[in-house]
């Protein structure tokens, strides 16, 4: 099968700093795809070799089997929705989202037919009239999606679309865009530095660090098993052990990583574990996370909301699943 | 931590006034902040109201009386007979040829400044930048007659222009072009077309700077958002860049369209001998003595520049101001 979209050896650098550095990546098509990695490590750049934004600087880039080097944006059948949407702010919102229809010579009847339609499908039916400029942030947004699902693209590119939304509409629109991926079997790619949004949202997810994708998995797999340091931090901030560490409960000599989810936090003296002492304590809401100093080794546990906890600055054991400890690929 | 902890306690919650009628003003002008404003707008006020506007209403009275033609004295009674005799063939032919000339002018001038506009707004960073505004002003600190004088000597047959053309072996266009009615000349430096050279070079800082700053104002991913919808690069120009400049094109054009109504230096030295309203207006009112004709001929472009605000407020120009 053709893949959506695939990268072979792709660099872009731009001087000399290598945005992005010899990636290989193959999205199938119909899958909801997360690009996910701290700011600067490339996976928006990745996004706009996509778009055609950027050329690559080596490799070759295909989209659905077609080579994609040298071919502008506009000649590419995918879409954008942008970061901070683009909304073009001189154009009502019927002709924003018919945009794309305009310039491909669709008759005005017909494209502004098709338009409402789009709108209708992200929930903001007759909103056609108004000015970009008066929506709030969550209409933009999905305005924008409406403007790029109307040109029925083969795939949907999202620049960290809801990064400027407060975190109930997110919530929201996590569910809406799923949902919506699912209905119209439309490639999604999706670029975030949220991992639960990633990890919530996607079929499989990607992981970016300086330039390089660390780790390509499904959300089960990036989670439970990172195969490097980086993932294993990035990713749900596990505690990342030293090979000394995990020597010592494994066998064997590598870095290991523990979900804070997983250690329990008990009194001093009771039972066979680690030594620790509490540091101090962060109420979450349904969690309270605790920092922890082992013997010099700064860890972190999360515990229910409720659970009786210890005082600060006290010393406590600390107690794990041996088969909840992770052993990492990456080399001692 | 102790330190700022004992100076907190020994600290006033409460500041004293800073002594004498500062301290005084500063605590009225805060708590009555439209008392500043007042003082602030009062002498800009009076100066734009008395001597501004004042003059120039004693200048549209003017335009009510007329001329004896018989004694040369003003008859300071309320007549319309002065724009009457506006409406004369050989004074609207002045009018007319005025108007064209500022409109040929504001659209040269905005076809020239837009790319330099967009390559300044889109591309130009750090030293490039500082670059291109020293390029765009530093016409403006020279004084203005020694360019117009600069450009005769190199619009004269005798000039650099008339040369680089010979050279080039293609003086015959010059030659043909100044061979043509009303647009031509014996030479470029008393031709119509030598006119529009010197205004256009000369107004051109004044579209540049307005059309750049509504450029600025479009955020790069407009670009690249209707290019991922399809739009070539053209489609892309009609449809987001220029109606997205449009307000900084009509804020520089009324810049480029007044002062070429306005101006009679630059028809003076550098082409024919007919005359632009600047210069109706300057012969009336000092060798022919007609103040009422000269009030008149002022009013005119007072006239067609209200018309035009008028159009260009309901395009939004004034955004970009």
């Amino acid at each position: 099968m053709t893949s959506a979209v695939s990268f072979q050896k792709v660099s872009r650098h731009f001087g000399s700093v290598r945005a992005v550095d010899a990636v290989d990546l193959d999205i199938v098509p119909g899958e909801f795809f997360a690009m996910l990695g701290p700011s600067g490590s490339g996976k928006t750049t990745c996004l706009r070799l996509i778009a055609g934004f950027e050329q690559p600087t080596a490799g070759s880039i295909s989209i659905f089997g077609e080579r994609a080097e040298g071919v502008p944006p506009y000649r590419r059948n995918v879409n954008t929705v942008f970061q901070d949407y683009a909304l073009f702010p001189h154009l009502n919102v019927l002709d924003n989202v018919a945009y794309g229809l305009m310039v491909k010579g669709v008759g005005k009847p017909k494209r502004q037919k098709a338009a409402e339609e789009a709108l209708s499908l992200v929930r903001l039916p007759g909103y056609g009239a108004r000015r970009p400029g008066q929506l709030s942030g969550g209409q933009r947004q999905r305005v924008a999606l409406a403007r790029a699902l109307v040109n029925q693209p083969k795939v949907l590119l999202l620049d960290e679309p809801l990064g400027a939304l407060d975190l109930k509409l997110r919530e929201n629109m996590q569910e809406e865009l799923k949902s919506l991926q699912k209905a119209l079997g439309i490639t999604f790619v999706f670029v975030t530095h949220d991992q639960g949004e990633a990890l919530s949202m996607a079929d499989r997810v990607a992981v970016f660090n300086d330039g390089k994708i660390m780790q390509i998995g499904t959300p089960e797999d990036i989670y439970q098993r990172p195969r490097t340091r980086f993932v294993a931090d990035f990713v749900g901030s596990s505690n990342v052990l030293p090979p000394d560490f995990v020597q010592r409960y494994s066998g064997q000599h590598r870095w290991g990583s523990l979900r804070p989810e997983s250690i329990r936090v008990g009194r001093a003296a009771k039972g066979d574990g680690v030594a620790a002492r509490l540091v101090s304590t962060n109420y979450l809401g349904a969690t309270t996370r605790l920092a922890l100093d082992a013997d010099g080794l700064r860890l972190h546990a999360i515990v229910p909301a409720g659970a009786k906890l210890p005082r600060e600055g006290e010393a406590v054991v600390l107690t794990f699943n041996r088969e909840h400890l992770h052993l990492m690929d990456e080399p001692a | 931590m102790t330190l700022t902890a004992t100076q907190a306690k020994v600290a006033p919650a409460v500041l004293p006034r800073s002594g004498g009628l500062r301290g005084a003003l500063s605590d009225l002008f805060w708590r009555r902040p439209q008392l500043l404003l007042l003082l602030m707008l009062l002498p800009p006020v009076l100066w734009l109201g008395i001597v501004y506007i004042g003059s120039l209403f004693a200048l549209l009275l003017q335009s009510f009386f007329s001329i004896d033609e018989f004694s040369g004295l003003i008859n300071r009674e309320f007549t319309l007979k002065t724009y009457g005799d506006l409406l004369q063939a050989a004074n609207l032919d002045i009018i007319l040829r005025t108007v064209t000339m500022a409109a040929l002018v504001t659209l040269a001038s905005a076809i020239i400044a837009f790319p330099i506009a967009y390559y300044a707004a889109r591309y130009a960073r750090g030293r490039w930048k500082a670059l291109f505004y020293l390029g765009v002003m530093l016409p403006l600190w020279s004084s203005y007659l020694v360019k117009i004088y600069a450009w005769k000597l190199i619009l004269a047959k005798e000039g650099i222009l008339t040369w680089l053309l010979a050279k080039l072996h293609i003086l015959w266009l010059l030659d043909g072009w100044l061979s043509l009615p009303i647009v031509g000349g014996n030479s470029l430096s008393v031709s119509a077309t030598g006119t529009f050279i010197v205004f256009v070079y000369v107004w051109l800082p004044f579209m540049i700077l307005p059309v750049q700053a509504a450029l600025e104002r479009v955020p790069g991913n407009l670009v690249e958002a209707s290019s991922d919808l399809g739009a070539s690069p053209g489609q892309t120009f009609r449809n987001v860049l220029f109606p997205l400049a449009l307000p900084g094109i009509v804020a520089g054009s009324i810049f480029t369209f007044s002062l070429t109504l306005g101006d009679y230096i630059i028809p003076q030295i550098i082409g024919t001998s007919r005359l632009f309203i600047g210069q109706a207006v300057y012969s009336q009112q000092g060798t022919a003595g007609n103040i009422p004709l000269a009030a008149a001929f002022t009013v005119v472009p007072i006239v067609i520049m209200g018309f035009y605000l008028w159009g260009a407020k309901r395009m939004g120009a004034f955004d970009a101001l």
